[in-house]
């Protein structure tokens, strides 16, 4: 029973991890793409491999900097306001 | 099949708190995804570095912020005009 249970639960955990990955490649892709292949030639150059690289290093860094951001400013709103009595 | 999967009241309890959790959690991340995408927009004008600049940081938790007080001044601007017309 314990095991069923606990087998759901990861099986959610994966999925919406699964979600979320897809979701950054997604959007990622297309702000990359349109960042660093200007000109789409026959294959990918190496610079724009390059660029292509920095880009999604940076996306992720941009996520997790409006992470972080949203985060602490829902504490900072939870803090500031009373807390709801219904 | 479905006789295997019948779990006990308090399994099934903690299965749907378990999954509200989740849910909210889904919700935010859907959240993240979307500023994410606005801020990176607005903030990432240039060819993407091996490093953020500083200015560039703090555009995209300036971002986030001013997105957030934009709607909630937006809400408080509804709330005004709703109380003007019912006077």
């Amino acid at each position: 029973m314990i095991a069923k249970k606990e087998a759901i639960m990861n099986n959610v955990r994966q999925e919406l991890a699964m979600a979320n990955a897809q979701e950054l490649i997604n959007k990622s892709g297309e702000r990359c793409f349109t960042k660093c292949v200007t000109k789409p030639g026959d294959s990918l150059s190496s610079s724009e491999q390059t660029c292509l690289s920095r880009c999604f290093d940076r996306y992720l860094e941009a996520f997790n900097i409006v992470s972080r951001t949203y985060q602490s400013r829902l504490g900072r709103e939870r803090l500031d306001k009373p807390p709801s009595t219904f | 099949m479905s006789d295997q999967l019948k779990l006990d009241e308090s399994s099934q309890k903690e299965l749907a708190s378990f999954l509200e959790v989740q849910q909210a959690q889904a919700r935010m991340n859907a959240q993240i995804h979307n500023f994410t995408t606005i801020c990176w927009d607005k903030c990432v004008t240039g060819t993407p570095s091996t490093k953020f600049s500083r200015s560039e940081e703090n555009c995209l938790s300036n971002c986030v912020e001013r997105f957030l007080d934009t709607s909630i001044f937006l809400v408080n601007q509804v709330e005004q005009k709703r109380t003007d017309f019912g006077r």
